[in-house]
C-alpha cells in the first residue's frame, strides 16, 4: 500500500511537469489552430539554456536552502524563459505565420512544427553534445512526509510552482486584456478579428506564455531527472499531447488535470507491468479519451 | 608488379565507389516505397501519419519470424516457421493491413491533427515493446540470420549479391509504383483527391468518405510494411533501435521534396535526400573541423531544414501535383498544351 502512496507521490510530481507542459501546449493548440510538435524540443532548449547560465557560465550560486540548486537558478531561468520565448515568436514569424497567412492547412503547420523540432534537436546537440548532464552534483536528503513516504525538498517545489503558474495563468487570461483577447481568438478568430482584436499580437502573445511555461517546464524536468538532447522529443511529447486531449484542446486547466492523471498513472502502473511498458500508458489514456470524449474530460474551450 | 602499384589503390577505391553506390541504390529504393506508401496516404488522401517508421518495423520483424529458423540457445521469439522469403513478405503485408486498420479505424473518423498524435505514439509504443516484451522478438538483442532471398542461386551463378539485392528492391519498387501508380489514377484515386480537397464535398456527392479514407491508409500501410521485410531479408538482422522515429521524419522529408501527389515526385525525394542523407558522411574529412565532427548532427539539421524550407518556398516540391482529370484526360484537354504555341505565333502573324 505504502509502496503505491509513494508511487502516486512521485506520480504527482511528474504529472505537475506534463501539466504544466501542456498548459503551454493547449494555448498555441487552441488558439494557434495546429498541433505543435516542437513544443517538447523547446522544453528541451529551455532545459539547456538554463544549463549555459548555471552550466556553462558557472553561474550556480550558493545552495538555495535544501534545494539541489543555488540561487543561479533563478537568473538562469529568467534566461531560459527569455530564450524560449523569442525562439517560439521568431519560428512563428519565420514560418508559421507565411504558411497561415498563405491559408495553409493545420496539418502543412503541424508538418513544419515537426521540421522545427528536428532542426532544435540537432542545434541542442551541437551545442551541447549527446551526452547526458545535470545541474548539480551530490546528494539531497529527502524530507518524509508521513509512514515512510518521502519527498525531495525539489520535488515539493516542483508542484508549488506548477500551482502558482496555473493561478498566473487564470489571472492572465480572465484580469488582462490580452487574456480577453486570447480566449476572444481562441473561441473565433474571425469575429476576434472583425471586433478589433489585433489577433497577429494576440498569437504573439501566445507563444511568450507558451514560451515561459514550456521553459519553466523543461527546468524542472531536468532537476527531477537529467538534461539530454532528446529528452523532452522521447519523454514528454505523447504524455503532454495525451494531457491536452483528455483536458479538451485549448482548455489549460484541462490540459493540468490531464497531466496530474497521466503523470499519476504512468507512475502507479509500474506497479503491475515492467517499466519498459511506462511510454505506453499516455498512449492508451490518449487513445481512450479520443474514442470515448474526443472534445475532452473538460471541455475545449478556454 | 610495379606498374600495378601506383593504381592499384585507385582500383579499390573504385570498386569501393561502386559498392557503395549499389548499397546506396538499394536503400533508395525500399526507401522510394516507404515514400509511395506515405504519398498514397498523405499526398492523395491528406491523411497524416507520424509512424511510417512503426508499418516497416511490423513488416520487417513479421517478415523475419515468418522466415527464420526456430529460436537457438539465449534466443527467444515467436515463429521461426522458415516459410519461403515470399511468403514472410506477404505475412508483412498483411501485418500492415491489420496494423492499419487497428490505428485508422478508431482515430480516422476524428479530427485529422488526432491521428498525426496517435501514429507518432504507436511507433514509439511499438519500439519499447519490441524491447521490453519477453518472448516476443529477442528484445534488444534483435534478430540476427534472416534468409536472405536467392543468396544461394546467386553464388551457384557467380552473381555479386548486391547486385541481385538492388534488382529484387527495384524491381519491388518498380511493381509498388505501378500499382500505387493505376490505383491513384483511378476513379477510386479521384475520391481520394476530392477527400484531401474537401472531404464535406466528396461526402455530399455520396462517397462514403470514411471507407475511402480507412482504404487509403491500409493500401499506405501494406507497402510500408513491405518495404519493411525487404530491408530485413536485405540486412538479415533487425533490432528495435534502427526503428527511431527519426525514420519517419526522413520518409517525410523526401516525399516533400519530391513532391507529395507525385508517384514519380515521390521516387525522386527519396534518391535527392538520400544523397544528402548518405552523401554527407562521405565528404566529412572535407568539412572544416567544426562541422566534421558533428556530421551526423549537421545532417539531421539539414533535414529539419529541408522541411521547413520547402514547405515555405516550394510546397509543391521538386515534381508538382499534375492537375489530372483522369488518366485518359489531362486538364483542360489538348486545347492548353496547343493555345499557348497559337498564341506564340500570333505577334509575327
Amino acid at each position: 500500500m505504502s509502496e503505491i502512496v509513494h508511487l502516486t507521490v512521485i506520480g504527482l510530481i511528474v504529472g505537475s511537469i506534463i501539466g504544466l507542459g501542456a498548459m503551454g501546449l493547449t494555448l498555441t493548440y487552441g488558439i494557434l489552430r495546429f498541433a505543435n510538435f516542437a513544443h517538447a524540443d523547446l522544453m528541451t532548449l529551455g532545459m539547456y539554456l538554463a544549463f549555459f547560465v548555471v552550466g556553462d557560465l558557472g553561474l550556480a550560486g550558493a545552495e538555495l536552502g535544501p534545494l539541489s540548486f543555488g540561487w543561479g537558478m533563478i537568473p538562469a531561468a529568467l534566461f531560459a524563459i527569455a530564450g524560449v520565448s523569442l525562439v517560439a515568436v521568431a519560428t512563428d514569424r519565420i514560418v508559421f505565420r507565411p504558411l497561415r497567412d498563405r491559408g495553409s492547412g493545420f496539418l502543412t503547420l503541424a508538418v513544419a512544427s515537426l521540421g522545427i523540432g528536428i532542426m532544435l534537436r540537432a542545434a541542442i546537440q551541437i551545442v551541447w553534445g549527446p551526452a547526458q548532464r545535470r545541474y548539480t552534483t551530490g546528494i539531497h536528503e529527502a524530507w518524509t512526509i508521513f509512514g515512510d513516504v518521502k519527498i525531495k525538498p525539489d520535488q515539493l517545489l516542483i508542484i508549488a510552482l506548477t500551482a502558482a503558474a496555473a493561478v498566473l495563468l487564470y489571472l492572465l487570461l480572465y484580469r488582462t486584456r490580452l487574456g480577453t483577447a486570447m480566449r476572444a481568438t481562441s473561441d473565433n478568430p474571425q469575429l476576434a478579428e472583425a471586433s478589433g482584436i489585433d489577433t497577429e499580437r494576440v498569437r504573439q502573445g501566445t507563444w511568450i506564455v507558451a514560451g515561459a511555461l514550456i521553459a519553466v517546464a523543461g527546468i524542472m524536468f531536468a532537476v527531477q531527472s537529467q538534461l539530454r538532447f532528446n529528452a523532452g522529443f522521447e519523454f514528454m511529447l505523447l504524455p503532454m499531447f495525451a494531457a491536452v486531449i483528455v483536458g479538451g484542446i485549448g482548455n489549460p486547466w484541462g490540459a493540468l488535470a490531464g497531466g496530474l492523471l497521466v503523470g499519476v498513472s504512468q507512475e502507479v502502473s509500474t506497479e503491475w507491468i515492467d517499466t519498459g511498458f511506462k511510454p505506453a500508458i499516455p498512449f492508451v489514456i490518449l487513445i481512450a479519451a479520443l474514442i470515448l470524449r474526443p472534445r475532452g474530460l473538460f471541455g475545449s474551450t478556454i | 608488379m610495379d606498374i600495378y602499384a601506383g593504381e592499384l589503390p585507385a582500383l579499390i577505391a573504385l570498386a569501393g565507389g561502386l559498392n557503395w553506390t549499389v548499397g546506396f541504390l538499394t536503400t533508395v529504393a525500399i526507401l522510394g516505397i516507404l515514400v509511395l506508401g506515405l504519398n498514397i496516404q498523405w499526398g492523395y488522401t491528406g491523411t497524416i501519419n507520424f509512424g511510417v517508421v512503426a508499418f516497416f518495423m511490423v513488416g520487417a520483424y513479421t517478415s523475419a519470424v515468418l522466415t527464420l529458423d526456430p529460436p537457438r540457445e539465449f534466443e527467444s521469439y515467436v515463429g521461426g516457421l522458415e516459410l519461403p522469403v515470399p511468403v514472410g513478405w506477404l505475412g508483412a503485408m498483411l501485418a500492415g493491413a491489420v496494423l492499419a486498420l487497428a490505428v485508422g479505424l478508431p482515430t480516422l473518423r476524428l479530427r485529422d491533427d488526432f491521428l498525426a498524435i496517435a501514429t507518432i505514439g504507436i511507433a514509439t509504443i511499438l519500439r519499447s515493446i519490441a524491447n521490453t516484451q519477453e518472448g516476443l522478438v529477442n528484445r534488444a538483442r534483435g534478430l540476427n540470420g534472416i534468409p536472405r532471398p536467392l543468396q544461394q542461386q546467386a553464388s551457384d551463378a557467380g552473381l555479386d549479391y548486391d547486385w541481385v539485392l538492388l534488382a529484387i528492391a527495384a524491381l519491388v519498387l518498380l511493381a509498388v509504383y505501378l500499382v500505387v501508380h493505376h490505383a491513384t489514377a483511378s476513379p477510386w484515386g479521384r475520391v481520394l483527391r476530392a477527400i484531401r480537397e474537401n472531404e464535406e464535398t466528396a461526402r455530399s456527392v455520396g462517397k462514403p468518405t470514411a471507407n475511402y479514407r480507412v482504404q487509403s491508409f491500409v493500401l499506405g500501410g501494406v507497402v510500408m510494411a513491405l518495404a519493411g521485410a525487404i530491408w530485413a531479408h536485405r540486412t538479415g538482422t533487425v533490432a528495435p533501435d534502427a526503428f527511431d522515429n527519426f525514420f519517419t521524419f526522413l520518409v517525410w522529408t523526401m516525399l516533400i521534396v519530391g513532391g507529395s501527389g507525385n508517384n514519380r515526385g515521390a521516387v525522386l525525394g527519396a534518391l535527392a535526400v538520400g544523397l544528402v542523407w548518405f552523401g554527407i558522411p562521405l565528404v566529412q574529412e572535407d568539412l572544416p573541423d567544426a562541422l566534421g565532427t558533428r556530421v551526423f548532427q549537421v545532417r539531421q539539421m539539414l533535414i529539419g531544414l529541408m522541411i521547413v524550407l520547402f514547405l515555405l518556398l516550394r510546397p509543391q516540391g521538386l515534381l508538382p501535383e499534375e492537375k489530372t482529370v483522369s488518366r485518359h484526360l489531362r486538364a483542360g484537354g489538348r486545347r492548353q498544351t496547343r493555345w499557348p504555341l497559337f498564341t506564340r505565333r500570333r505577334p509575327g502573324g
